[in-house]
């Protein structure tokens, strides 16, 4: 399920005037993943966003989408192309002339889909985001999640091969942003949807993403599949995700553990070597479809076989010096 | 004067105003709406940036612009001839109308896209629509309550413009108000006229003010 790439950007700069948006950024997500980007505004992801789709025409560096390289496009190829790359937007974006059914047959009519078939899959498109009955409406009597429904239906009209999402829940409240949330990861099951997305809060990547790509200053500093993060030493995800009190006191030891929280590890290890463990601080978080937990112990007494012995058990153990 | 004398010259000179501004409100939409879109489209950061063709329609916009009314009526003459036939009579007067009222559309015309958010470009730019579309799909319906207020503005300086138009011998009813109340001190035709016109004004204005309220869904 996950070989085939659906997004491949390499070397991508972009350069505005002397200033340095994307510093030699490669990016690469795989068909059905929930890919996140993450960082800081200015920290250049949402021109990362805007270069998948040429929205921002890249300095240096290829993009390639479903195949197809498409930095060497020409603009009518490259509006066919857009067509199969769905997007929503922070504001939604939608057009306050037109109905709600009306935003959604637009992308079809630029498609040249004729009238009868777009009112089928208008019909079909807002009954997919929870929306069917109110296609008469226009944006402005719609709430907030309501409108970035219409944003998704709209973006998927075109049955694309990848969704890019601009901060698509960061106008949101908390509980309409979980209902977005719900609604990507649910299409993202269902029809097997691609979804790229770039944020800057961590929830969201927490909650719905497979691979995450933390970036700063133009660079992504750090990328791959959450699950193989979260055993890589010294991951910046990890230390962000879990609230520790940073920089670890020295000689403490760190333990990230996945899988089943209530396996008594530490005790196990307590008991069968001669070491007392007290606990700093820690925490669970349940994040790429399991649980994670992350625990700041000192150990006093025999420390090596019992660090060797809790390595053994498939914790990640990090010993600060 | 008596009313019995006054009503037919009132109505006459109505007429003719009407057929003033009617033909040249006509024409300024013709030229006045591509050019106002052009002036967004050819702009810097717009769908076809192209900076030269920009800066000379800017030019030609503002010098319309700068030239009183009855300034530019006269000094296009040789043109109004060209296009009409004639330099004297109403539709004499609508050449130079329309060349008065289209910059100051276009100016109008621009204002109101430019209210159009960018992220709805960007928006049906990402979708893959071309340039056309996004003018005729986007850019124009989304400003469609700018615009309508923009041409009720224009229509009301139309008025205004027509009458100067005696001049030239326009007729309407700027011309009756200056060539009765002011020439042969009719006082009462004046303040019939002014009444009339300031009526025709706020009637134009509601009329737009209502359809633009109508138009709109923000």
């Amino acid at each position: 399920m996950w070989g085939f790439l659906v997004i491949q950007v390499s070397g991508l700069r972009k350069l505005y005037g002397d200033t340095v948006a994307l510093d030699g950024v490669d990016l690469r997500v795989r068909e059905g993943e929930i890919y996140g980007v993450l960082g800081q505004s200015g920290a250049g992801k949402s021109t990362l966003l805007r270069c998948v789709n040429l929205l921002e025409r890249p300095t240096a560096g290829t993009v390639t989408v479903a195949g197809q390289d498409l930095t060497a496009l020409p603009s009518r190829e490259l509006n066919r192309a857009r067509q199969r790359i769905g997007m929503i937007h922070q504001h939604f974006a939608l057009l306050s002339s037109r109905t709600v059914a009306g935003n959604v047959a637009f992308p079809l009519e630029v498609m040249g889909v004729p009238r009868a078939e777009r009112a089928r899959r208008v019909a079909e498109l807002l009954d997919l985001v929870g929306l069917s009955g109110r296609g008469g409406d226009h944006p402005h009597q719609l709430s907030g999640g309501q409108k970035q429904r219409v944003g998704i239906a709209r973006a998927l009209a075109g049955n694309p091969s990848v969704l890019l999402s601009d901060e698509a829940t960061s106008a949101l409240d908390p509980a309409t942003t979980r209902s977005i949330l719900d609604l990507l990861k649910r299409l993202n099951a269902e029809l097997g949807l691609t979804i790229l997305l770039i944020t800057h809060e961590m929830n969201v990547v927490k909650s719905v993403c497979d691979s995450v790509a933390i970036m700063s200053g133009g660079r992504i500093e750090e990328s791959g599949a959450i699950a193989d993060l979260i055993r890589t030493p010294g991951s910046r995800l990890t230390r962000e995700i879990f609230p520790l009190p940073e920089p670890a006191p020295s000689g403490s030891v760190t333990l990230t553990f996945t899988g089943d929280p209530q396996r008594p590890v530490v005790s196990e290890a307590v008991r069968k070597f001669d070491v007392e463990i007290s606990i700093l601080g820690g925490s669970i978080e349940e994040l790429a479809g399991g649980s994670v937990g992350r625990l700041r112990v000192s150990i006093a007494g025999d420390t090596a076989p019992a660090l060797a012995f809790l390595r053994e058990r498939g914790l990640l153990v990090e010993v600060t010096p | 004067m008596t009313w019995d004398e006054m009503t037919p010259l009132l109505w006459e000179a109505a007429g003719q105003t009407a057929q003033m501004v009617g033909w040249s409100t006509l024409f300024t939409l013709l030229f006045g709406l591509p050019l106002g879109v052009a002036l967004v489209v050819f702009d810097r950061g717009g769908l076809r940036p192209l900076p030269a063709l920009r800066s000379v329609l800017g030019m030609l916009v503002n010098v319309g612009r700068s030239l009183p009314f009855i300034v530019l009526m006269i000094a296009i003459i040789p043109f109004t001839r060209l296009v009409v036939g004639t330099t004297i009579g109403t539709a004499a007067v609508v050449v130079p109308l329309t060349v008065g009222a289209v910059p100051f559309f276009a100016r109008l015309v621009e204002t109101a896209l430019r209210e159009v958010g960018s992220d709805v470009v960007q928006a049906a730019q990402a979708m893959g629509a071309s340039r056309t579309t996004i003018v005729r799909k986007v850019l124009l319906p989304e400003a469609f309550p700018g615009l309508v207020a923009g041409l009720t503005v224009t229509v009301v300086a139309l008025i205004g413009y027509s009458a100067m138009a005696g001049t030239i011998g326009g007729g309407g009813l700027g011309d009756l108000a200056v060539r009765y109340g002011y020439q042969r001190f009719e006082t009462l035709l004046m303040i019939v006229t002014v009444v009339v016109l300031v009526v025709i004004v706020q009637v134009v204005q509601s009329l737009g003010d209502a359809v633009a309220r109508r138009l709109s869904h923000r």
